[in-house]
C-alpha cells in the first residue's frame, strides 16, 4: 500500500483559487478524509491526486513516487465517483472487472477477483445484470467493488453515499468502513457531512476556501477545533462561541462574560491569554461539556432557558444570553423548563479559545513563540 | 377454497366502483375526455402523415390505367408493378439512383466524420468562442440554398469540380452538418464526463476511454445523426438541379422530367423517393428510442 503526500499544491481556475498551497500526509494504510462545505476545494484536491486535474504548482508524491504530471492510469489508484460513474452499456461483471481487463490481467485471476469483490459487497447474484436493472444502493456496491477490484495503493471516493438515502447511508457508511479497515487500503474520502467524517476518518482535513484549517483525529478536530470555522461546521449543535473579555485585575487574568468572570484553572493557558488582557476573544464550548446545574453554584453562571428540545438520548437547550445563542445539551433527567434559570459551569480543560482577529485557535505553544 | 372467496371481491370492486360519488365520478369522465382528446389529435396527425404515403404506395403498386382514373382505390386493384417498372425503366432514372446513392453515402460518412469530434469538441471542451462556434455553426443554415448554390456552382466550375457526385456529396456535408454537429454533441452531452474519468482511472488512454466508453453510448445516437444526413442527401432537389448536367441524382433526374410525364410516373417516382427514407427511419426507431433509456437510466 502507499503514502500519499501532498506538497503545496496549488490549482486555480481563473482567478479562483480552489486549492491554495495546500500540504497533506496521508500515512500508508490510512483513512483521511477532506471535509468542508460545497466550493472549499476539496474535490478539486482530491482530483489533482487522481490525475484527473493537475495542480498548478506543488508536488503530489504516491508511495515516494512523484505522480504529479503522471496520467490517471499509471499513479496506481483506484477512486469511487460521486455519481457512481458504472458503464451502463457494460454487465456488473464486466463493470468489476473493467480495471483488471485494462490493465492485461490474466483471466483466472480476474475471475477471482470478481468473485472476492462482489462477495465483500454481496452482489456476487447481480453479476449479469445491467446497471440500469438495480437499484441506486446497488450501483453504489458496483462502484466500490470496481474500486477494490483492482488492488491499488491507493482508494479515493468523492462523496460516495451523498446520492443515496438517509437510511441506506447510514447502512453503507459502517459497512464501507469495515470494509476498508480490513483491506487496509490507503484511502482519502471526500465529503462534505461532518458526521460521515467523524465516523470514518481516522483523520480528518477540514477544509475551507482551498486551505486546510486543521488535519487531526476525529476526537481532537471535535474537541480542540484549530480555527472557529471547525468549531462551527463539526458537530451539531455546533461549538458555542462566547465573546469573553480578558483582564488581567492585580496579576490574576479573569475572563468577563457580561457581568460574570472566572479563572480558568489550567494555568498552561493562562500564559497564552495574557497578552490578550483588555481584548475581547472567544470563548468555545461544546453544548455536552458545561455543567449544568439547578442552583447556584460556585463559578456558575445564570442563564434562562428558552427553548427545551427533548432529542431521546438528551436534552438540548437552547439559551439567549447577551444576544448570543449558546445550546446546551443536559442528560435527559435534568429537570429543566422554558424560562427557567439554570447555572452553567465551563470546566477549563472542555474550552476552546479563539483569537477574535485570526479566528485561530489560542493555544499555549503559540504564547511561547510571541513571549 | 381458491374460487369461492375470488367471487365477492370481483362484486365488491365492480359494485363499489359503481358507487362512486359523483364528484369522482365527474373526475374520471373529465380524464377520459382528455384521454380521448389525446388519442383523436394523435389519430389526426397520423392521418395527416400517412394518407399521402398510404395513397403514394397504393398508386405506385396499381396498373397506369387505374392510376389515371378516378376515383382512386385505396386498395390497388389488380396489384400490379406496371407502374414501377415503367418508371425504373425510364430514362436516366437507374444512374440517376446510383448516383444518388454514391451522394448521400458520401455525405454520410463525411459528416458523421466531421461531425463526431465537432460534436465532441462542443459538448466537452470549455474553450474561448465555444458559444461564438455554436451560434456560427447554426447561422449557416441562415442562408437560403438558393444563395449558396449559385455562386458555389460558379466556383465549381472554376474548380473543374462542377457537374460531380463527389462535389454535390460536399455540399449536401455543409448543409447538414451544422445540424449533425449539434445533433451528436448533444448525444455527447448525455454521457457524463464522468464516465470517460472514471474509464481513464482504471486504465485507459483518453482516446481507449472514448472508443470503449462514449462510443458504445454514443453510437446510436451518431447513427442518427448519419441517417438524417443520409435522408437530407437524397431528398436534397435544389442544389443537386443547380451543381450537376449530366450527373443528375434521383430528386433531380424526377424533377427535370416531371413536366414531361404523366401521372403512373410521379406517383412511381415518390413512392421511390420515399421507401429509403422509411426503412432508415425504422431500422434507426429502435436505436433512438434506447439511446435515451440507456444513458438516462
Amino acid at each position: 500500500m502507499g503514502q500519499i503526500v501532498i506538497e503545496n499544491a496549488v490549482k486555480k481556475f481563473g482567478d479562483f483559487v480552489a486549492v491554495d498551497n495546500v500540504s497533506l500526509t496521508v500515512e500508508d494504510q490510512e483513512f483521511s478524509v477532506l471535509l468542508g462545505p460545497s466550493g472549499c476545494g476539496k474535490t478539486t484536491l482530491l482530483r489533482a491526486v487522481a490525475g484527473l486535474g493537475v495542480v498548478d504548482s506543488g508536488r503530489i508524491t504516491i508511495d515516494g513516487r512523484d505522480v504529479t504530471y503522471l496520467s490517471p492510469r499509471d499513479r496506481n489508484i483506484s477512486m469511487v465517483f460521486q455519481n457512481y460513474a458504472i458503464f451502463p452499456h457494460m454487465k456488473v461483471i464486466d463493470n468489476i472487472a473493467f480495471g483488471l481487463k485494462m490493465r492485461k490481467a490474466n483471466k483466472a485471476y480476474i475471475k477471482e477477483r470478481v468473485e472476492i469483490v462482489s462477495q465483500l459487497l454481496h452482489i456476487e447474484n447481480m453479476l449479469d445484470r445491467y446497471p440500469s436493472q438495480m437499484s441506486g444502493g446497488q450501483r453504489q456496491r458496483v462502484a466500490v467493488a470496481r474500486a477494490l477490484a483492482v488492488e491499488s495503493k491507493v482508494l479515493l471516493m468523492d462523496e460516495p453515499l451523498s446520492n443515496l438515502d438517509a437510511l441506506l447511508r447510514l447502512e453503507m457508511r459502517a459497512e464501507l468502513k469495515s470494509l476498508l479497515a480490513k483491506l487496509g487500503a490507503t484511502t482519502v474520502y471526500v465529503t462534505h457531512d461532518q458526521i460521515e467524517a467523524l465516523s470514518m476518518g481516522d483523520r480528518i482535513a477540514v477544509m475551507r476556501e482551498g486551505k486546510i484549517l486543521q488535519y487531526d483525529h476525529p476526537t481532537k478536530v471535535y474537541d480542540y477545533p484549530s480555527h472557529h470555522f471547525v468549531g462551527g461546521f463539526i458537530g451539531n449543535p455546533p461549538m458555542n462561541f462566547i465573546p469573553a473579555q480578558v483582564q488581567i485585575v492585580g496579576g490574576k487574568l479573569q475572563v468577563t462574560i457580561g457581568d460574570f468572570n472566572f479563572t480558568p484553572d489550567d494555568t498552561a493557558i493562562l500564559g497564552a491569554l495574557k497578552p490578550y488582557d483588555g481584548k475581547t476573544i472567544l470563548m468555545g464550548i461544546r453544548a455536552e461539556n458545561m455543567e449544568t446545574f439547578n442552583e447556584p453554584v460556585e463559578g456558575g453562571l445564570r442563564v434562562t432557558v428558552d427553548v427545551v428540545e427533548p432529542l431521546g438520548s438528551q436534552n438540548l437547550l437552547t439559551i439567549r444570553f447577551h444576544g448570543e445563542t449558546i445550546k446546551v445539551a443536559t442528560h435527559p433527567d435534568f429537570p429543566v423548563a422554558p424560562d427557567k434559570d439554570i447555572w452553567l459551569r465551563f470546566p477549563s480543560n472542555k474550552i476552546r479559545w479563539i483569537d477574535r482577529d485570526t479566528s485561530f485557535a489560542i493555544t499555549p505553544d503559540m504564547a511561547q513563540v510571541m513571549s | 377454497m381458491t374460487v369461492i372467496p375470488q367471487q365477492p371481491t370481483t362484486t365488491a370492486e365492480t359494485s363499489g366502483q359503481r358507487h362512486l360519488p359523483p364528484e369522482q365520478r365527474q373526475a374520471i369522465r373529465v380524464r377520459v375526455i382528455r384521454r380521448m382528446g389525446v388519442y383523436a389529435l394523435a389519430i389526426l396527425i397520423s392521418l395527416w402523415i400517412m394518407i399521402p404515403i398510404v395513397l403514394i404506395a397504393s398508386m405506385a403498386f396499381s396498373t397506369p390505367s387505374a392510376v389515371r382514373s378516378f376515383p382512386k382505390e385505396i386498395i390497388p386493384d389488380p396489384v400490379s408493378t406496371d407502374t414501377l417498372e415503367f418508371f425504373l425503366n425510364a430514362e436516366g432514372i437507374l444512374r440517376s439512383t446510383v448516383n444518388s446513392i454514391i451522394v448521400a453515402l458520401t455525405t454520410f460518412v463525411l459528416s458523421t466524420i466531421v461531425a463526431t469530434p465537432a460534436g465532441y469538441a462542443i459538448s466537452r471542451f470549455v474553450f474561448r468562442g465555444r458559444d461564438a462556434v455554436r451560434l456560427g455553426i447554426l447561422s449557416v443554415r441562415a442562408f437560403p440554398i438558393v444563395i449558396l448554390a449559385v455562386p458555389l456552382a460558379v466556383t465549381f466550375i472554376n474548380l473543374g469540380i462542377y457537374d460531380s457526385v463527389y462535389s454535390l456529396a460536399l455540399l449536401h456535408t455543409a448543409l447538414v452538418l451544422p445540424t449533425s454537429v449539434l445533433v451528436i454533441a448533444s448525444v455527447f452531452a448525455s454521457v457524463p464526463y464522468e464516465l470517460e474519468e472514471a474509464a481513464q482511472v482504471f486504465g485507459c488512454t483518453p482516446v481507449r476511454a472514448f472508443f470503449s466508453v462514449v462510443m458504445p453510448l454514443t453510437l446510436p445516437g451518431i447513427a442518427a445523426a448519419g441517417v438524417f444526413a443520409f435522408v437530407t442527401s437524397w431528398n436534397e432537389v435544389f442544389a443537386a438541379v443547380l451543381l450537376t448536367l449530366t450527373n443528375r441524382t434521383l430528386p433531380a433526374q424526377i424533377l427535370f422530367s416531371l413536366d414531361k410525364s404523366g401521372d403512373p410516373f410521379k406517383f412511381a417516382g415518390g413512392f421511390f423517393m420515399l421507401v429509403p427514407s422509411l426503412i432508415f427511419i425504422f431500422f434507426i426507431r429502435r436505436y433512438l428510442f434506447n439511446m435515451w433509456g440507456q444513458i438516462s437510466k
